[in-house]
C-alpha cells in the first residue's frame, strides 16, 4: 500500500458565475521515500489539489469529493481535530505564497518555534535552539539575530526559506511542496533541494513536488504527473516523460523550455508558446480538454473524452492520438 | 548625448533592525551598499544575485517605497529621490512595478475591474467607453478571459494573479516597469507568452524594463545587459554575451553553474558554494565574497576590490585577472 493514495479527487468551487471544476477526477499515489512531481499550466489545479490533500479548502468556498488515504487512513473522513494533528506533523506543506502563510505580526523565530513546541513538545529554549539550526540549514546568515525579525523584514526568498524551515522542522512523512524554490536563486535552490533529498533519506519521507521548473523536476522526481484543466493527462517515470512524452500538451510544455545559450548565437528569438487558452472550467467539457489547442485534434477528440491508458509500463496518457502512434524513439 | 532613462548613483539603503531600550536600532542591515547603474530607454537591464542580496530593495528605492540612506536616483535627467510627494505623482505613472508575491500586492477585496481601472482613473488616462475598451485590451494582452473582470484575486491561480499584476502595471502606460520576479510563478508556456508580450510591448511602446529574476534562462533570453549583485553590491555588470560567455567574477561563475538542466540524464557539474552565507548586518572586510570563493587569497581578505573595466561595457569587482581555474572546473 502506498503512503498516499488519491482516488477520483474532485474539488469544485462555487462562484457567482457557476461552479468552477478546478480539480475533476484526479487519481494518483505516492510511495514512501518517493518524489512525485506535478506539472501543468498555470491554473490547471495543482495548488487546489495540494490544498485538498491538506483539507485546506474552506467549506464555504468549495467542496472536496473522492478519497484521500494517507497511511491507510481516510483523510476526508477524519474529524477536524485529528486532521489538525496530522497537518504540520505527518504531512507538512510549503505554500506557493509565503507572505500570506506567515503571520505578519509574529517574529519568524516564534513561528518556527511554535511548530516545534506544538508538535514535538520542545521547551522554549530547545525550540529556539532548533529554530536557529533550521535557519542555518536553509542558508540564512546570522540566524540568532534573524529570529527576531518579522516577515516583512526579510527578502522574498528568505521568507520562502523560513516556510521551508517550518515545513521541515518536524520531519514530516509527507512533504507537499508547492513551488518551493521559485523565489530562490539557483545556488540556494540547490541547497534547498539537498535538504529535501536529505529528508527523504533520513526519515523515508515522500514528497509531492509542484513546480514549473522542469530542471528541478528532472533533478528531483522519480515520477511525474502532468495536469491540464483540472485533469491528469499523463503520468510517467521521469526519464521516460522527458524522452518520450505521449500527450501533445506535455510535448508542447517540454518544447517551451527556454534553454541557456541564446547569447552565444546573438539572436533573440521568440520563446516557444503553446498557442490558445485553457477552456473555462465552468462549462462541462465534451471531448478532450486539450482539443481546442491541439494540432492533432480530430473529430473524435472533439466529441469523446479520452481516458487514461497505459502506453508503456508505468506510463499513462489520456489522448486518442497517442494510442495510434508508434513510440517516437 | 542624451540622458539615460534612469540613472542610479551610489545608492545606499540601510534598514535598522531590533531596538535597544532607548529606542535606538541595535544594528543595521546593509541591504544595498553603494551601487550605480543606468537603464536606457527601451532597454532591459536584468538584476540577478543571491536571495537577500538587495535586489528588491533597489526596486523599492527607485519606486520611492522606501527612503534611501544615500545616493541619487535620476529619471530623465531629473533627481526623483528628493522631490515632494506632490511632484512625485507624474513620476509614479512613468515607473510601474510587478511584484514577486502577486497575492499580497493585490487588494483582496477589489475586483479585477477595479484593480485595473484604478491607475487609469488615477492618472486620468481614460473614462467611460474608452476605459471599458482599455480594460478589455489589458485582459487580452495578458491573456485572461474578459469575463473574469468581475472576479476577486483569490479566485485566480498564482500565475493568473501574476498576470493581473502585469496588466495593472501596463494600465498606467509607463516608460519603465520594474519586474520583481514577475514571471517566476508562471509555467513555461504562460511564461513564454508573458515574456514575448513584454518584448512586443517593449518594441511597440519603447518600454524599458528593470528585470529582477532568478531565472537565468529567461534573463539570458530577455535582456541586453545584466548586473550581478552580491551582498548589496554589483560584482559584475556587462552585456549578456559578456556575462554568459565570459564571466569574470567567481560568484557569476558559481551562479551560472548551479542551474539545473531540464534533462534527467545529464546532471551538470556545479560549483557548490561552501562556507557560511555572509551577513548583511556585519559585511565581511575585503571582498564580500571571499569566505565562499574558491580562489580567494590574502589580498581578498583585506582589500575590497572595486569594479574594474574588463572590456567596453563589461566591469567586474575581483582582484584576479584570470579566474579560468574556476571556469575550467565548472563547465562541462
Ligand atoms: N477560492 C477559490 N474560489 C474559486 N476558484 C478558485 C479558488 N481557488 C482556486 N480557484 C480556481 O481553481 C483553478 C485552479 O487553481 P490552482 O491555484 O490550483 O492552479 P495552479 O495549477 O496551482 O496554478 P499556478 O501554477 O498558477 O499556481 C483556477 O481556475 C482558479 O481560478
Ligand atoms: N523592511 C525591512 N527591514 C529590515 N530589513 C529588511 C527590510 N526589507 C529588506 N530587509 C533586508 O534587506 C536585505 C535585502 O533584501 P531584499 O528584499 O532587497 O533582497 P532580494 O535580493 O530581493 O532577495 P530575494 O531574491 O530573496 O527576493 C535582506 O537582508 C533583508 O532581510
Ligand atoms: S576578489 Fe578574491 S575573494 Fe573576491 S571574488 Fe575575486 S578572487 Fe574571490
Ligand atoms: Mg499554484
Ligand atoms: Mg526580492
Amino acid at each position: 500500500m502506498a503512503l498516499l493514495e488519491v482516488e477520483n479527487l474532485q474539488t469544485h468551487f462555487r462562484t457567482p458565475e457557476g461552479v468552477n471544476r478546478a480539480v475533476e477526477g484526479v487519481s494518483f499515489h505516492v510511495e514512501e521515500g518517493e518524489t512525485l512531481a506535478i506539472v501543468g499550466e498555470s491554473g490547471c489545479g495543482k495548488s487546489v489539489t495540494s490544498m485538498s490533500l491538506m483539507r485546506l479548502i474552506p467549506p464555504s468556498a468549495g467542496r472536496i469529493a473522492g478519497s484521500i488515504r494517507f497511511d491507510g487512513r481516510d483523510l476526508l473522513g477524519l474529524p477536524e481535530r485529528e486532521m489538525r494533528s496530522i497537518r504540520g506533523n505527518d504531512i507538512s506543506m510549503i505554500f506557493q505564497e509565503p507572505l500570506t502563510s506567515l503571520n505578519p505580526v509574529l517574529t519568524i523565530g516564534y513561528q518556527i518555534g511554535e511548530t516545534l513546541r506544538l508538535h514535538q513538545g520542545l521547551s522554549a529554549a530547545e525550540a529556539r535552539a532548533k529554530a536557529i539550526e533550521m535557519l542555518t540549514l536553509v542558508g540564512i546568515s546570522e540566524p540568532a539575530r534573524r529570529i527576531a525579525c518579522y516577515p516583512h523584514e526579510l527578502s522574498g526568498g528568505m521568507r520562502q526559506r523560513v516556510m521551508i524551515a517550518i515545513a521541515l522542522a518536524c520531519n514530516p512523512r509527507l512533504l507537499i511542496a508547492d513551488e518551493p524554490t521559485t523565489a530562490l536563486d539557483v545556488t540556494i535552490q540547490a541547497q534547498i533541494l539537498d535538504l529535501m533529498r536529505d529528508l527523504k533519506q533520513r526519515v523515508g519521507a515522500a514528497i509531492v513536488l509542484i513546480t514549473h521548473d522542469l530542471g528541478v523536476v528532472a533533478e528531483m522526481a522519480e515520477r511525474v504527473m502532468v495536469m491540464y484543466a483540472g485533469r491528469k493527462v499523463e503520468e510517467a517515470p521521469v526519464a521516460q516523460l522527458f524522452k518520450t512524452p505521449r500527450h501533445p500538451y506535455t510535448r508542447g510544455l517540454l518544447g517551451a523550455i527556454p534553454r541557456l545559450g541564446s547569447s552565444l548565437t546573438g539572436r533573440q528569438e521568440r520563446l516557444a508558446e503553446i498557442p490558445g487558452q485553457v477552456p473555462s472550467l465552468k462549462n462541462r467539457i465534451t471531448g478532450c480538454v486539450f482539443a481546442g489547442r491541439c494540432s492533432q485534434a480530430d473529430e473524435i477528440c472533439r466529441t469523446i473524452a479520452p481516458g487514461l491508458e497505459t502506453k508503456a509500463p508505468g506510463h499513462f496518457a489520456a489522448c486518442h492520438q497517442a494510442l495510434r502512434e508508434e513510440a517516437p524513439s | 548625448m542624451s540622458n539615460p532613462l534612469l540613472q542610479v548613483n551610489d545608492l545606499v539603503k540601510h534598514y535598522p533592525v531590533g531596538r535597544t531600550l532607548s529606542g535606538r536600532p541595535k544594528s543595521v542591515v546593509h541591504a544595498v551598499d553603494g551601487l550605480s547603474f543606468h537603464v536606457d530607454r527601451g532597454e532591459t537591464l536584468s538584476l540577478v544575485g543571491e536571495s537577500g542580496c538587495g535586489k528588491s530593495t533597489v526596486g523599492r528605492a527607485i519606486l520611492r517605497l522606501v527612503d534611501i540612506t544615500m545616493g541619487q536616483i535620476v529619471l530623465d535627467g531629473r533627481r526623483i529621490d528628493d522631490i515632494s510627494q506632490a511632484s512625485l505623482h507624474p513620476v509614479r505613472r512613468r515607473i510601474q512595478v510587478v511584484f514577486q508575491d502577486p497575492f499580497s500586492s493585490l487588494n483582496p477585496r477589489m475586483r479585477v475591474r477595479d484593480i485595473l481601472a484604478e491607475p487609469i482613473r488615477n492618472f486620468r488616462l481614460a473614462t467611460g467607453q474608452d476605459l471599458e475598451r482599455r480594460l478589455g485590451e489589458l485582459m487580452d494582452m495578458v491573456q485572461l478571459p474578459r469575463d473574469s473582470l468581475g472576479r476577486l484575486p483569490h479566485e485566480f491561480s498564482g500565475g493568473q494573479r501574476q498576470r493581473i499584476g502585469i496588466a495593472r502595471a501596463l494600465a498606467a502606460k509607463p516608460d519603465l516597469i520594474i519586474c520583481d520576479e514577475a514571471v517566476s510563478a508562471l509555467d513555461v508556456s504562460v511564461k513564454a507568452q508573458v515574456v514575448n508580450l513584454l518584448q512586443d510591448l517593449q518594441r511597440d511602446l519603447g518600454l524599458a524594463l528593470l528585470f529582477i529574476s532568478h531565472d537565468l534562462a529567461i534573463v539570458e533570453h530577455m535582456t541586453q545587459r545584466i548586473a550581478v549583485m552580491y551582498l548589496g553590491k554589483i560584482v559584475e555588470i556587462g552585456e549578456r554575451r559578456q556575462i554568459f560567455g565570459d564571466p569574470r567574477h567567481p560568484y557569476t561563475v558559481a551562479l551560472m553553474s548551479a542551474l539545473p538542466t531540464p534533462d534527467p540524464e545529464t546532471r551538470r557539474r556545479r560549483v557548490t558554494l561552501v562556507g557560511d552565507v555572509p551577513s548583511p548586518i556585519d559585511p565581511p572586510p575585503g571582498c564580500r565574497f571571499h569566505g565562499r570563493c574558491p580562489l580567494a587569497g590574502e589580498t581578498c581578505r583585506r582589500i575590497e576590490p572595486d569594479l574594474r573595466q574588463i572590456a567596453p561595457g563589461h566591469w567586474a569587482a575581483c582582484h584576479l585577472d584570470d579566474i579560468s581555474a574556476m571556469t575550467r572546473d565548472a563547465t562541462v
